[in-house]
């Protein structure tokens, strides 16, 4: 077998109005446009019955039964269902020319990538993102499973209410087990800076590289010392600093769990400066000589004015 | 299912053999011992994916039951777990498979069943993927051309080494060289469960002119032979004592 990188590429050229039908279930879907490449298979747009929905479609049949497993347990183990678009349909389609493709229909979740939502409308949004997401991980993390790809490619944020969304996850993998799946600059394995095992940690790691990432979308280089470079980089990026503290220990691998990492978080942005609503004494007292000032000005320039509007009175008579 | 050991060779070269035996025909026998046969061609910058020197990596792998992938070396190390967890995944699925067609009869495979009971069955070839024990030798070309990628393939090496101790099962790992001083090829590490102590070894390594590809898959199937001879010599003497 070979994996062969251009012909991945050339594997589904779906034009729009292409109708899949199911071999299995007699379901008929209408290809409406490509929505992007995944690791395996391509992700369509398209319509059932009116709806929109997602069309993930590969001649890898054991992979996408793969992926379909997670979304299943996914379904299984969510609470608000916000953990990955919910599944709709698996099933078989055998093309005119003989090939065999296996496919999944999933929830269309349409929204802007993180990195363009947060340039738009302002790094405000970006701690409660992040609280969103931890909250998610902490969810699934205590079902026994960890995200592992998780990168800003698989996060979308669907809009009104803004709320982030995770769109691929082809690289959930149970707890203890080595990631299925994962990127190399979201990796800490590729860093040095901890194992492939899936358990909570590897998925904070790859959140706090998630965070720089979108300051940084270019990427960049691990070097001769990648902690170094990271911690560099950290440093260096100025809408992070608030939250340099908790992105720190997600890199280092100080966090056990998602909760301890979400409850820093959430001191950090609900810290209120003590400055304003409070007055003391002293500050009171210089309030009310300013008031008397500007009071006794106001009425000598009443009373000039007044002079004024006399002298003219005066003067026309 | 009794959980075996999965047995793989792993090739890292630039191009073609010119001497000794075809390795082709040599990797169709290693897969008749069992022995999965993998190979990952590096390329030149300057190279392009369809030059003809490189035909023989695919044709490798395609006669040792393996897969085969060609890269630019800047890739190397994501493309050397991705081709050992496939040709794992690859292997178990047909073990796997062979196991339906006895419960199901022949000319049943995985994608004969519907999609709710694929579900389950892959779900068996993932535990199997994650717990059995697996060896990989991996063998590296170092004629003269790969000289300046060796630094790539070391780190590419200690990436896998990474990705695979992550699972629950147990691995092997040894390295060797071709072509040999005197030999077809050269013991760069023994198998050991880790490869961590290659940055030591890794930069000995001489290049010479030839490439000997089917010699050094010969001599490579026949450190798998050699250990398992041992082996079960071992548990012979062990049989013999009981009985005594």
């Amino acid at each position: 077998m070979k994996i062969d990188q251009t012909s991945k590429k050339r594997e589904h050229p779906l034009p729009p109005g292409t109708i899949i039908s199911g071999k299995w279930h007699r379901n008929q879907y209408k290809i409406v446009k490509k929505l992007g490449n995944g690791a395996v298979g391509t992700v369509y747009l398209c319509d059932h019955q009116g709806n929109r929905a997602a069309l993930k479609i590969s001649s890898s049949g054991s992979s996408i039964t793969t992926e379909v497993n997670v979304l299943k347990t996914l379904k299984k183990v969510q609470g608000n269902g916000s953990l990955g678009p919910s599944l709709l349909d698996v099933d078989d389609w055998l093309h005119p020319s003989g090939a065999r493709y296996s496919f999944y229909v999933m929830e269309y979740v349409n929204g802007q990538g993180l990195g363009t939502f947060i340039r738009l409308n302002g790094d405000d949004w970006l701690g409660t993102f992040m609280m969103q997401l931890l909250g998610d991980l902490e969810h699934l993390h205590r079902s026994g499973w960890v995200f592992g790809d998780l990168k800003t490619e698989n996060l979308l944020v669907a809009s009104s209410p803004p709320r982030v969304r995770w769109i691929d996850v082809g690289g959930t993998t149970q707890i203890g087990r080595s990631i299925k799946e994962y990127t190399e600059f979201y990796d800490r394995g590729y860093w040095n800076m901890g194992s492939r095992k899936a358990e909570p940690s590897y998925d904070l790691f790859a959140l706090a590289m998630v965070m720089l990432h979108v300051y940084h979308p270019g990427r960049f280089d691990k070097g001769n010392q990648p902690e170094k470079t990271l911690m560099n980089k950290l440093g260096s990026t100025r809408q992070l600093k608030r939250f340099q503290v908790p992105l720190k220990k997600a890199l280092k691998g100080t966090y056990t769990s998602s909760s301890q990492m979400k409850q820093e978080i959430a001191t950090l942005l609900m810290y209120r400066p003590q400055t304003s609503p409070k007055m003391t004494r002293a500050t009171a007292r210089k309030v009310t000589t300013a008031n008397r000032d500007r009071s006794l000005l106001e009425s000598i320039s009443i009373l000039i004015a007044a002079g004024l509007f006399y002298l003219f009175h005066i003067l026309l008579i | 299912m009794k959980k075996g050991t999965l047995k793989q060779i792993l090739l890292i070269t630039d191009g073609c053999s010119n001497k000794g035996e075809n390795p082709s025909a040599v990797a169709a026998l290693a897969f008749e011992q069992g022995i999965t046969v993998n190979v990952i061609g590096v390329l030149e910058d300057s190279q392009t994916e369809h030059d003809s020197g490189l035909q023989e990596v695919e044709d490798i792998a395609l006669s040792g039951g393996g897969v085969s992938q060609i890269v630019y070396q800047q890739v190397l190390s994501k493309t050397v777990q991705a081709v050992t967890k496939q040709a794992m995944t690859q292997t178990l699925q047909g073990v796997v498979n062979q196991e339906l067609q006895q419960i199901l009869g022949p000319n049943q495979s995985l994608e004969d069943l519907p999609p709710e009971q694929r579900g389950e069955v892959m779900e068996v070839v993932e535990d199997l993927g994650e717990t059995c024990d697996l060896e990989v030798l991996v063998l590296v070309d170092t004629s003269a051309s790969m000289t300046d990628k060796l630094p790539t393939v070391q780190e590419a090496l200690f990436d896998l080494s990474v990705s695979l101790n992550a699972r629950i099962g147990r691995n092997r790992f040894s390295i060797y060289a071709f072509p040999g001083k005197k030999t077809a090829i050269n013991k760069v590490l023994d198998w050991a469960p880790r490869l961590d102590s290659i940055s030591s070894v890794f930069p000995k390594l001489t290049s010479g002119g030839i490439t000997p590809t089917g010699p050094a898959l010969k001599e490579a199937m026949y450190q798998f032979g050699k250990k398992s001879l041992l082996r079960s010599f071992r548990n012979e003497n062990r049989s013999d004592v009981e009985e005594a």
